[in-house]
């Protein structure tokens, strides 16, 4: 706004037209500049709190740094060959992938065919989407606590249900896999009904007359569904594995809270569950602050991201790319 | 647009299994939250609610580890102020996006648009000493400063924008000698109030459920998020699981109030989004 201020007319021959071409000047610097006004908190808060830190972790990560902070020496890439023969950051990458995978694809699998359900003419169209999105709008810690008591070994529903038909107890928390699949049972749970819904969103913008013409050819339901629909939601899908995939790989609230009790940050007594960034927590603060031991697990972990989106982008890529029906056009909006 | 597939009973077999699934976990935690502290030991597991809520809420509110009403009022502080900040600023720039003409506007408009893809996350801990320095650790300020306005709420605020709102309109309040901020004002926020809404509500929902930054950065245990709250309650050396659940139930339930009253908006700002992006 000093900008207006500044912005006086050379000349002044009267009055009256000085005070016509002053607004006039006035307004074309409001259009031309103010625009930068309004978009400019985005750019200054994401420098100072996202890009700047985000970068700057790469710089804490080449020095012994702790919470002081008031020497803190330049080692190089010390931390990172720590880290790479550090058995227990092994561990938590192995857990990340291995909860990444049982929660993503289950989850975007059930997500189509949730929303292939959801795409037919239904009574109370509101109601079952709400159901199916209710998931998603709870209290993630809330959620997490809820599933670790769900999951308990003695008293625990499921391994009740499990007892039921016949299956002995599983001990959830303490053997490794079965913490990943309780654990990826909550993060399904939680983004399943999401992703339905935005599939469903894509599957709708699809033109009935492919179907009609699949039908024709004689292509049955399911064929329809393969070779139809999937293909057209191809942009849908990438765009949902990315997210997830961003998501997915730095899992914290739910491991973290699946376990209660003073180690539960180390994600149960053997680190049966712990992921990158809850190894990252447990570097970085109480009570070790070691910021840059931490800030080596945090770049690793963004390396492995990209790595992951990268290749998961290649293989959807792939995928039924030889049979793929025109592009279908998206134009307004659709409920 | 020709009919939709009829749906068979399997169809709705399926969805009420789908949604019983999705319901379930939310209503047991009421179950157990409305119940004494020895259902936990019950087998089989009790489902259907008790009468000990209101004994259970007043330990709740009593219990000097968890700091839960302090939970409560930051939480709603927090969200609150975030949300106001994200709807202003992200309107704002959505406005300027969609019907502004400036220089570089499409490329810093890709630029926001990638650092929705950005895990902003890693970076906490250069984040935690910037709080350190700026004298702001344990306060909340740490915890809205980071997200006062967001890519995501730009991005949305830009699409909806760009339907909604008719150059010709603009075109009309600038001949009659509006500046921008007045156009802003009095054209572009009424006609964006469902997008408003519904930007709204996302980042309520996002911002109370918040954890991993709120609990690397507020770590007096007396001046806790609801969520840090809930935190205590589980890690506590004796847990008594109602009054836990009441916890996760009391944190849950501005959300599902939330979605009950919104939900179609929710829904049909989600799906929207989606088709557009």
């Amino acid at each position: 706004m000093a900008l207006q201020l500044d912005a006086r007319p050379p000349t002044a021959p009267t009055p009256g037209r000085s005070r016509l071409s002053r607004a006039g000047r006035l307004s074309r610097i409001d259009a031309k500049y103010s625009p930068y006004l309004y978009i400019a908190p985005f750019f200054v808060i994401f420098a100072i709190f996202g890009a700047w830190p985000l970068a700057y972790t790469f710089w804490v990560s080449l020095h012994d740094w702790d919470l002081l902070g008031s020497n803190p020496t330049f080692i190089g890439a010390d931390n990172y060959t720590r880290l790479l023969a550090d058995s227990d950051f092994w561990h938590s990458v192995v857990n990340t992938l291995g909860i990444f995978l049982l929660s993503t694809v289950p989850q975007l699998l059930l997500a189509l065919w949730l929303a292939n359900l959801l795409n037919r003419q239904l009574r109370m169209r509101t109601g079952w989407r709400m159901a199916v999105l209710v998931p998603n709008v709870t209290s993630t810690a809330a959620v997490a606590i809820v599933f670790g008591v769900l999951f308990g070994r003695e008293f625990g529903m499921i391994n009740w249900l499990l007892d039921l038909v016949g299956i002995d107890g599983i001990e959830w928390k303490s053997n490794r896999f079965a913490s990943w699949v309780a654990i990826s049972t909550m993060v399904d749970w939680r983004w399943t009904g999401y992703n339905a819904l935005i599939f469903l969103a894509a599957m709708q913008a699809i033109p009935r007359d492919l179907y009609e013409a699949a039908a024709i050819d004689g292509a049955n339901r399911a064929r329809q569904f393969w070779s139809v629909t999937v293909p057209l939601l191809k942009p849908t899908i990438i765009f949902c594995v990315i997210i997830s995939t961003i998501g997915g790989l730095q899992l914290f609230t739910e491991p973290r809270l699946f376990h209660s009790g003073t180690n539960a940050i180390r994600g149960g007594p053997l680190r049966e569950s712990q992921t990158m960034t809850m190894y990252m927590f447990e570097n970085a603060f109480a009570p070790y602050y070691n910021f840059g031991y931490g800030s080596a697990v945090a770049w690793l972990l963004f390396a492995l991201i990209a790595i992951v989106a990268a290749i998961n982008v290649l293989i959807i890529r792939r995928l039924g790319s030889s049979a793929r029906p025109p592009e279908a056009k998206r134009k307004g909006g659709f409920r | 647009m020709s009919r939709l597939w009829r749906a068979s009973p399997l169809t709705y077999f399926a969805l009420v299994a789908a949604g019983g699934l999705s319901v379930f976990p939310i209503y047991w935690m009421f179950v157990v939250a409305s119940r004494s502290s020895d259902a936990m030991g019950q087998l089989p597991p009790p489902v259907t609610p008790g009468g000990n809520l209101g004994a259970n809420i007043s330990r709740l509110f009593a219990n000097t580890d968890a700091y839960f009403l302090t939970g409560l009022i930051n939480s709603a502080i927090v969200a609150i102020t975030v949300t106001v900040s994200v709807v202003f600023f992200s309107s704002l720039a959505g406005f300027a996006f969609a019907k502004l003409r400036f220089r570089g506007s499409n490329a810093l408009l890709m630029i926001i648009i990638a650092t929705m893809m950005v895990p902003t996350q890693l970076g906490i801990i250069p984040l935690y000493m910037l709080m350190t320095k700026l004298n702001l650790n344990d306060r909340l300020p740490a915890v809205i400063l980071p997200v006062l306005v967001t890519g995501f709420g730009v991005f949305m605020m830009r699409q909806y924008a760009g339907q909604a709102i008719s150059t010709e309109l603009i075109e009309a309040a600038r001949v009659d000698g509006c500046g921008t901020a007045r156009i802003y004002w009095n054209v572009v926020l009424p006609a964006l109030r469902p997008a408003i809404a519904v930007l709204g509500l996302l980042t309520f929902m996002t911002t109370w459920n918040d954890f991993l930054w709120p609990y690397a950065v507020l770590n007096d245990p007396e001046n806790p998020t609801v969520q840090l709250s809930l935190r205590a309650l589980s890690d506590g050396y004796y847990q008594d699981m109602s009054q836990v659940f009441t916890g996760t139930a009391i944190a849950t339930l501005p959300l599902l109030l939330v979605f009950v009253l919104f939900g179609r908006q929710i829904i049909g700002g989600i799906m929207e989004g989606a088709v557009k992006s």
